[in-house]
């Protein structure tokens, strides 16, 4: 046990504590507005909580932190009632936290590894360094100490989590850092991607104010690739370093008949359209989606972006909701806060379930989704049952909305504009998995466009690591 | 902020405007487009790029009132400013020795066909450039479009102006005496798909830059699929030229139209603002 803690409770005590409860909005109330559902723990609840840790000596919660936060560390801070102390902890390994407090699953990471959870329920790391990151806000945030200038200029391709991650690292090494984003906010996914309810704006732009504060340079408007290539960056506009963190890519189609009908979405787009251009906000924006109140919306899909989709079409009034997914709910990738949200907020999920064709109205737009019920099969190359059509079980789904939410693929527009930038058959960018090396020498990449659709966390995590080598690299010279 | 440099109207409801963009000038290529949104509250909306200028930094668009963006667009001057545009987007045009090449504009389309024609010209090409137009005030760039081609033929669905008809009466015309080697028609989703049809039958490798709704541009949201020979393809990133032979003009067709609604509501409480606005600006001159 760490001889810093001011935990006054023996381990045996701290084992019969219950886990303190996010408090949240009423699920019927919250499923027709966009504000945040999660409200955040108070200073009390967060005490409480942190009252639970257990201090291993083993940090078995830091170990699987992709970004290594001090976990132990931070909550013994909150104990002593020092948060802002707990949140500069934080911030020694995590540029996002208010972020990441809020979208990262955290049971596959540090809570899934805390002793806590062995008998009971883990550690509520992720309330706790949503707490202390608010907390921060609210006090005004403290700027980290900065390294003297290095003269060195590196080049971000893209202001998703990957991207912002290694911008904050590297502006703090004494670097000039400078942010590429092709959309007209910073943010990237965060921004177009994961609504309102899970993620407020708000909070994205006092993270992005925090790095523009801490020297962090962004422009908006440029695509890498067409607007100015990577070559022109280092040779033209003396670019000493390159990140690409230009995250996930096009969206995956299904090619089943009725694809094309108005009405049937990629996630992206629909998301896109509610995120970013406030499509839930229309007239008053200019960006329109199509009618979904009193429609019935189904979601092909059973990640995060499926979730983050049925959910926004509740808030903008649909009749019927649901998730359809090919496998059982056991597989289903989504973090279980949100599904267990979800659930609550009136979401159906149909599960071992495919659509086969979208059928059209008679005059283009989407009407059904003619389905088929799934059973699992034998395991497929991930370890998870692949699942079989059931011959004979279709049915149609009436439907006036469609979202597909099956995964993306690599964006080509930088590789096919860098020769030398070797990908793999996929299409996405290859880099070593500890360096984020390219096979071109000065350029680094990270998150999605490397690993295919990932999480903000993992995203994270190769921006710190690549950071980490950028610096190697620029202090030393060697590739 | 892109500042707007120059700003002046070609015709009716056509606007042309030249942009501060030293980025997007220094990469265009013709068959490129940029997408903007005007200010906080706007939409995305995709225009092609006319022409840039790489020393001066500078790009042309050319903008025809439709609906509220691009009426909104029409409405600014020199000295204002659009709150973003990016580009260029999309691949360039095949640029290439072809031999004989009718290049095909109708209404603004015409601009969009205009640097294609210039690049043609200029890789040795005999160019037969045919700029169509509903009637005689609408006909734009047809100066222009002669210095960059060896034959200009000019054409009124009205006849108020040269010849009375439509774009594919003078191409039928053009295809019964000359052997064309490509076509490259931009304009009306009707106006391209009637040329495609035209030209299946005699094997005449036939180009069209497709215009559907885009958010991003950059191949993230799907938006602008298109469905060409039986497969999903991104105007954004894998067009906006296709093979006229091989694209279904009536899905098209149909996925522009999903907005109508909401694009008239927008339209008309935009009419009524600025109709109000005029009420009270002549009210106060009263």
């Amino acid at each position: 046990m760490s001889g810093r803690s001011a935990n006054p409770l023996h381990l045996k005590e701290r084992i019969k504590l219950p886990r303190q409860n996010m408090p949240e909005q009423p699920p019927l109330e919250r499923a027709k507005t966009f504000t945040e559902v999660n409200l955040g723990y108070s200073e009390e609840l967060a005490r409480e909580e942190a009252l639970r840790c257990l201090e291993c000596d083993k940090t078995t919660c830091a170990d699987q932190c992709p970004v290594s936060v001090k976990v132990r560390e931070f909550v013994q801070l909150i104990v002593a009632g020092d948060f802002l102390g707990a949140a500069a902890k934080i911030r020694e390994d995590n540029a996002l936290p208010a972020i990441t407090g809020r979208v990262c699953p955290q049971e596959d990471h540090c809570e899934g590894a805390c002793k806590l959870g062995k008998k009971g329920e883990p550690l509520g790391i992720g309330y706790l360094e949503r707490f202390v990151a608010d907390y921060e806000q609210r006090a005004g945030f403290r700027s980290l100490p900065k390294a003297p200038p290095t003269g060195k200029k590196i080049a971000i391709v893209g202001s998703g989590p990957s991207g912002l991650s290694a911008a904050g690292d590297l502006v703090q090494k004494g670097h000039t850092v400078h942010v590429f984003e092709a959309l007209h906010e910073i943010g990237g996914v965060l921004v177009y991607g994961i609504p309102e309810f899970r993620l407020p704006k708000k909070i994205i732009r006092e993270q992005v104010d925090y790095l523009r504060d801490m020297g962090v340079e962004f422009e908006t408007d440029v695509v890498v690739g067409r607007t100015v290539s990577i070559d022109e960056l280092m040779n033209v506009e003396g670019y000493d370093a390159v990140f690409i963190g230009t995250g996930a890519g096009l969206p995956v189609f299904m090619n089943i008949p009725g694809e094309h009908l108005n009405g049937v979405y990629s996630a992206n787009e629909f998301l896109t359209r509610i995120n970013l251009m406030h499509a839930y906000e229309f007239p008053v924006y200019d960006q329109p989606i199509a009618e979904i109140r009193g429609k019935d919306v189904g979601v092909i899909g059973g990640g995060n972006t499926a979730l983050d989709a049925i959910r926004s079409a509740l808030r903008l009034g649909a009749r019927n909701a649901y998730i359809i997914y090919r496998r059982s709910g056991a597989e289903m990738p989504a973090r279980k806060e949100e599904v267990k949200h979800a659930r609550q907020e009136g979401v159906e999920f149909q599960m071992l379930t495919s659509p086969v064709a979208f059928l059209s109205d008679g005059g283009g737009r989407l009407k059904a989704a003619r389905c088929v019920r799934m059973k699992l099969g034998e395991p497929d190359d991930s370890g998870r049952q692949r699942p079989v059509p059931i011959e004979g079980s279709e049915f149609e789904l009436p439907l006036s909305i469609a979202v597909l939410a099956i995964g993306t693929t690599a964006n080509p527009i930088i590789q096919s504009t860098t020769p030398s930038l070797k990908t793999n058959k996929r299409g996405y960018i290859e880099a070593d998995a500890f360096s984020q090396r390219t096979s071109k020498r000065g350029v680094f990449a990270g998150g999605d466009i490397v690993t295919g659709s990932a999480t903000v966390i993992l995203a994270m995590g190769a921006g710190r690591r690549a950071a980490k080598s950028i610096h190697e690299y620029l202090s030393t010279g060697a590739w | 902020m892109f500042n707007i440099l120059h700003a002046e109207f070609l015709a009716p409801g056509i606007k042309r405007f030249v942009i501060q963009a030293p980025r997007i000038a220094r990469k265009q290529k013709p068959g490129q487009f940029v997408i903007l949104r005007i200010y906080e509250r706007g939409e995305r909306i995709p225009i092609t790029i006319e022409s840039s200028d790489p020393q001066k930094g500078t790009i042309r668009i050319v903008v025809q009132s439709i609906g509220k963006t691009t009426h909104l667009l029409n409405s600014l001057n020199s000295g204002e400013g659009i709150l973003d545009v990016v580009g260029p987007l999309g691949k360039p045009s095949e640029i290439e020795n072809f031999g004989t090449v009718v290049v095909i504009g109708g209404g603004v389309g015409t601009a969009m066909a205009y640097p294609t024609a210039a690049a043609l010209k200029h890789m040795g090409n005999r160019v037969v450039s045919i700029v169509g137009a509903r009637t005689k005030e609408l006909v734009i760039l047809e100066e222009q479009m002669r210095t960059v081609s060896d034959e200009v033929i000019v054409t009124t669905d009205d006849g108020s102006y040269a010849a009375k008809g439509f774009v594919t009466d003078r191409l039928r015309e053009l295809l019964e005496h000359e052997k064309v080697d490509i076509v490259l028609a931009i304009g009306p989703i009707p106006m391209m798909k009637a040329v495609a049809e035209m030209t299946r039958p005699k094997n005449i490798h036939t180009v069209v830059s497709l215009n559907p709704i885009m958010i991003d541009g950059t191949g993230m949201c799907g938006g602008c699929r298109v469905l060409v020979n039986g497969k999903s393809q991104f105007a954004c990133v894998d067009g906006p030229e296709f093979d006229a032979h091989k694209v279904d003009f009536s899905v098209l067709t149909q996925r522009n139209a999903s907005y109508r609604e909401a694009e008239k509501q927008s339209m008309n409480e935009f009419l009524h603002e600025t109709e109000e606005h005029a009420c009270v600006a002549q009210e106060g001159t009263r």
